[in-house]
């Protein structure tokens, strides 16, 4: 089962649900393997992977779970995010007497992530998780790779953002 | 300041930390982190997060259970071959960026060589720039390992010399690796520890010539230098840490090595 590890990690991080992802998995890797013969393996997985990804948004799409519109008009000079940090980890991680205040930092990195907008959700986890080249992961988005660049530039920014928060929070 | 300001440069931070910025604006990053604190503090909170995500976020991995059901679930013609492992890029990318990252060494020493006040001063900017560089495109460690056991036998045939690697782990500076590095166009071994967000390198390489000397400390860009000389073995130790806790690990390290290592 060549990228069914990678393929599975994408899908699991981008709908968040076990069982649904699953599905979501199944049914695009049965599609994905059909034409795999005619791949060349340096290809084959950013071709898997791709076909996941799509189907990962069908997916959301279908749920309406996303707004996806909204980030291509943003200023990409907009290093720190300003516009749309309208807190996306706001509801995940407000809560004082949550379960996150006081999980260890491996959860609270899994729910930082998780909040992210899936766009660049997905970029983190193929960056970091995947270790893909940002041309790899152009190739699997079906965006630029200037796109990849400045997406994963303020996924991380976010999240350093986010990080640094907390931290002085619960220093005081 | 160098025709590059700070939106553009933070823009390229997490190109530089991937290895994937081209060699064409490297060196305008380069000299830009040099000059500016803001960004050296952005480039480190992002090597922060992406360790933070790299070594704490769950990689899900298909359970067997799933692979049967989809392998059953496959016509039995279309049944995919297992394809030979390659390296993985992550690895590849590192390999060429130790590369890139010595024959930039070699580069910058050359220029610097044509530039040159003073030896000393030439051998302090060598030091900030290998250290800034280390920071940059995965080339922080090529051997990366808190287990000291494991950082200085990496050394050995790569180094004529084999430095001592105590652990200061207890004292709040985890080794983080270690490192091949060019100091003054020789090899010379760079030893990679952390403190909170900071990181410091250790340069070490043979100076049998050089006079035997304590504690001479210097500055320049927002980091401290601390070198010393001793027993034919040239010591530099680089960091944006504040120079008090610097000289306590300087001290730290020096007894600790001294205990591990009898002098040859």
């Amino acid at each position: 089962m060549p990228h069914a590890d990678a393929a599975y990690n994408l899908a699991r991080w981008l709908i968040r649900d076990r069982h649904d992802a699953e599905d979501v998995v199944q049914n695009a890797m049965l599609r994905a393997y059909r034409f795999l013969d005619s791949c060349r393996a340096e290809t084959a997985r950013q071709w898997v992977l791709r076909i996941v990804r799509n189907a990962c948004y069908d997916w959301l799409n279908a749920k309406a779970a996303i707004p996806v519109a909204g980030f291509a008009d943003l200023d990409p000079l907009d290093i720190e995010g300003h516009h749309f940090t309208a807190d996306i980890f706001g509801g995940l991680l407000e809560d004082p007497e949550s379960l996150l205040v006081k999980a260890d930092e491996r959860s609270l990195i899994n729910a930082m992530i998780a909040a992210l907008p899936p766009e660049f959700r997905e970029i983190i986890v193929l960056r970091e998780l995947e270790a893909l080249s940002y041309k790899e992961i152009a190739e699997i988005a079906g965006i630029p790779v200037g796109t990849v660049m400045s997406r994963l530039s303020r996924g991380r920014g976010l999240l350093v953002k986010e990080w640094n928060r907390r931290n002085e929070r619960s220093r005081q | 300041m160098n025709g590059l300001d700070c939106k553009v440069a933070r823009l390229s931070l997490d190109a530089a930390l991937d290895g994937e910025i081209d060699a064409k604006h490297r060196p305008a990053l380069e000299a830009h982190l040099l000059a500016c604190p803001g960004c050296r503090q952005a480039l480190d909170g992002k090597r922060a997060i992406a360790e933070r995500v790299k070594t704490g976020a769950e990689r899900f991995t298909a359970p067997e259970e799933f692979k049967a059901r989809l392998r059953a679930a496959l016509p039995p013609d279309t049944q995919p071959q297992p394809q030979a492992h390659r390296a993985s890029p992550w690895i590849a990318r590192a390999r060429a960026g130790s590369w890139a990252g010595a024959a930039l060494a070699l580069a910058a020493s050359i220029v610097l060589f044509l530039a040159s006040p003073s030896p000393q001063d030439t051998l302090t900017r060598e030091l900030v720039g290998a250290h800034v560089r280390s920071l940059m495109a995965g080339h922080l460690t090529d051997v990366e390992s808190s287990d000291r056991h494991t950082v200085k036998p990496w050394f050995n045939g790569r180094l004529d010399l084999s430095p001592p690697v105590p652990d200061l782990a207890d004292q709040g500076f985890p080794l983080a690796g270690g490192r091949l590095d060019y100091i003054e166009e020789r090899p010379a071994a760079a030893l990679v520890y952390r403190h909170r967000q900071h990181l410091l390198n250790l340069f070490v390489w043979p100076e049998p010539k050089g006079d035997e000397h304590g504690l001479v400390r210097s500055q320049r860009n927002g980091y401290s230098i601390l070198a010393w000389n001793q027993a034919g073995i040239a010591y530099a130790l680089v960091s944006d840490l504040n120079p008090a806790e610097m000289e306590e690990f300087q001290r730290l390290w020096i007894a600790r090595a001294s205990g591990t290592t009898p002098p040859k």
